[in-house]
């Protein structure tokens, strides 16, 4: 097509000066997004990690880009991202984006972020995505894969290694605040803690599932307590924030994966988006687990009038509910209400047991329950709320 | 600032819808545009005329760029052009003044097209701001009528936008 002939091959000279820059780094971070998991480049971002022994964050749609449950893994950054991944972006000397956009829920406000000086090197296929929220030093226009691959051969054809000693004491810094252990929450809670449910689910598919969400705060906690050690694994609408997305991308995962475990983490609002599709999954067989994180409250919502708005829960409280258990089987399929935190392991098993059925498992969830950290819309990525 | 970009696109219904809806969505300034095809008929080519700083002028034409419809752009004010724009423009002619709009019209190097014992019409090609400067020079209520192309665009010399 005449109008259509992206640069895939990024400038080597560019590619020579981001090198550079990265060797001559103290204070580094790797910051990957989407673009790393669309041109299959995970092998080589994690290969670059490794090999320069710098840390990595990766946004919302990069999770799976780099193993999330190795120590360089500063896991997701952004609005509701650890507190170590922000504060690394926020006084890094060198940071490295690599199919990333600096989007708004990424590095909070663009003022604030440069207000501390960093290189940045900047990796994409798309032109426009580059320098057009922050300032760029070294942009390198071309397909992730490509770029990687070239840079990666460059750094080891060189005999200079980046500085150890200086990495050393970042290392140390970043230590401290994984100390803060911004992910905490009540262990010993009485009513079920939506994170609880994930990480139970993350132990149960031992990582390996399929993992579609909504948009909300269980979409946050999936992607803070799933940790997605490859790429493809987290099936997300990011940007363009479509409740009602979970549950037919977990239909179109399962037919194409016939064998692979997929579950839609989802809540009592955003299902009720694609509720229909349940007779799809009954006619087509797809044996869908359905993780509803019910709080009776569009959740993220009213964690916005509560921090923002005094409180003020208009229009966020969901008092008119269907059973859903009922409504699961009226389709067919298998319904669960589990209402202890002491069932829910217990009903996860079983549910994952039952390989060739759906299985809508409904979980009444702490209705006052928040994600943390956060930032706050407008405010910069290291002025964070936090538990 | 104000940019003059040129841009080679399919001449296909849509295009321009495309090219409009791009800068509505995302609040850019369009200043004038004009459009018709080319000796290629498969292609148009338009000059936008738009004004912003470097930083977003240089989104409008990266974001441009990525249109399917949009074959080839280039920002002329990256080096030397060329500009026009044509006026056609009516003004009152009553005695005394059917002279003095005369001698004015050929200071500007335009033409009078079309007569009557009240008006003459005039056309009038340039820079934007010299039609502004004619305009500024005719007393005020004498302009009955104006209507303007838009500004029209061309790198000079070797300088060509070419698929």
């Amino acid at each position: 097509m005449r109008s259509y002939n992206p640069v895939v091959k990024g400038h080597s000279r560019q590619i020579k000066k981001a090198a550079e820059l990265i060797l001559s780094a103290k204070r580094p971070v790797i910051y990957a997004g989407g673009g790393v998991i669309l041109s299959d480049a995970a092998p080589q971002l994690t290969e670059l990690v490794q090999m320069l022994n710098f840390p990595c964050t990766n946004t919302l749609m990069g999770l799976g880009g780099y193993p999330a449950t190795d120590k360089q893994s500063l896991g997701m950054l952004g609005m509701h991202g650890t507190y170590e991944a922000n504060m690394a972006m926020q006084y890094c000397d060198v940071l490295v984006a690599v199919g990333a956009r600096f989007d708004d829920r990424v590095i909070g406000n663009p003022k604030h972020f440069s207000n501390e000086n960093r290189k940045i090197i900047h990796i994409d296929i798309d032109p426009s995505s580059i320098s057009k929220r922050v300032k760029v030093d070294v942009p390198i226009v071309g397909d992730v894969l490509d770029v990687l691959k070239e840079l990666i051969k460059l750094l080891k054809a060189g005999k200079e290694r980046p500085d150890q000693a200086a990495l050393k004491e970042w290392w140390k810094q970043i230590e401290l605040w994984r100390e803060r252990d911004c992910l905490k929450y009540d262990r010993e809670s009485k009513i079920i803690k939506p994170q609880m449910v994930i990480e139970k689910l993350f132990n149960i598919t031992k990582g390996d599932a399929f993992i579609t969400s909504d948009v909300g705060q269980h979409q946050m906690w999936a992607a803070q307590f799933y940790k997605f050690d490859k790429p493809r694994r987290w099936i997300n609408s990011g940007g363009l924030g479509t409740m009602g997305f979970g549950m037919p991308a977990a239909m179109g995962v399962q037919l194409a994966n016939p064998k692979g475990k997929v579950a839609c983490i989802t809540g009592e609002a955003s299902i009720q988006m694609c509720i229909q599709e349940l007779s799809t999954c009954k006619q087509y067989k797809l044996p869908l687990k359905i993780i509803n994180l019910n709080n009776r409250y569009m959740g993220m919502v009213r964690q916005w009038q509560e921090f923002f708005h005094g409180n003020r829960y208009a229009e966020s409280y969901m008092n008119a509910l269907p059973d859903f258990v009922k409504l699961a089987e009226s389709y067919g399929h298998v319904g669960m209400k589990i209402e202890r935190p002491e069932d829910v392991e217990g009903a996860l098993k079983e549910a994952f047991k039952l390989k060739d059925q759906l299985v809508f498992m409904d979980f009444i969830t702490d209705q006052t329950e928040n994600v943390f950290p956060m930032v706050p819309g407008g405010k910069g990525l290291s002025e964070m709320i936090l538990v | 600032m104000r940019h003059i970009i040129s841009l080679l696109m399919e001449n296909e219904a849509g295009a321009l819808s495309r090219v409009a809806g791009l800068f509505s969505a995302r609040g850019y300034n369009i200043e004038s545009l004009s459009v018709a095809p080319t000796e290629d008929p498969t292609l148009s080519r338009m000059t936008v005329v738009t004004i912003g700083s470097d930083e977003v002028v240089e989104q409008v034409t990266k974001q441009l760029n990525k249109l399917i419809e949009v074959v080839k752009i280039i920002d002329l004010n990256e080096g030397n052009h060329i500009e026009r724009e044509l006026m056609l423009v009516k003004v009152r002619a009553i005695g005394s003044d059917r002279e003095e709009v005369k001698r004015l019209v050929e200071i500007f190097r335009g033409c009078i097209i079309d007569v009557t014992d009240k008006s003459y019409t005039i056309e009038l090609t340039g820079t934007s701001s010299k039609l502004d400067a004619f305009l500024e020079a005719v007393e005020r209520s004498a302009v009955l009528e104006t209507v303007r192309t838009g500004a029209s665009g061309i790198g000079r010399g070797e300088w060509i936008l070419k698929v």
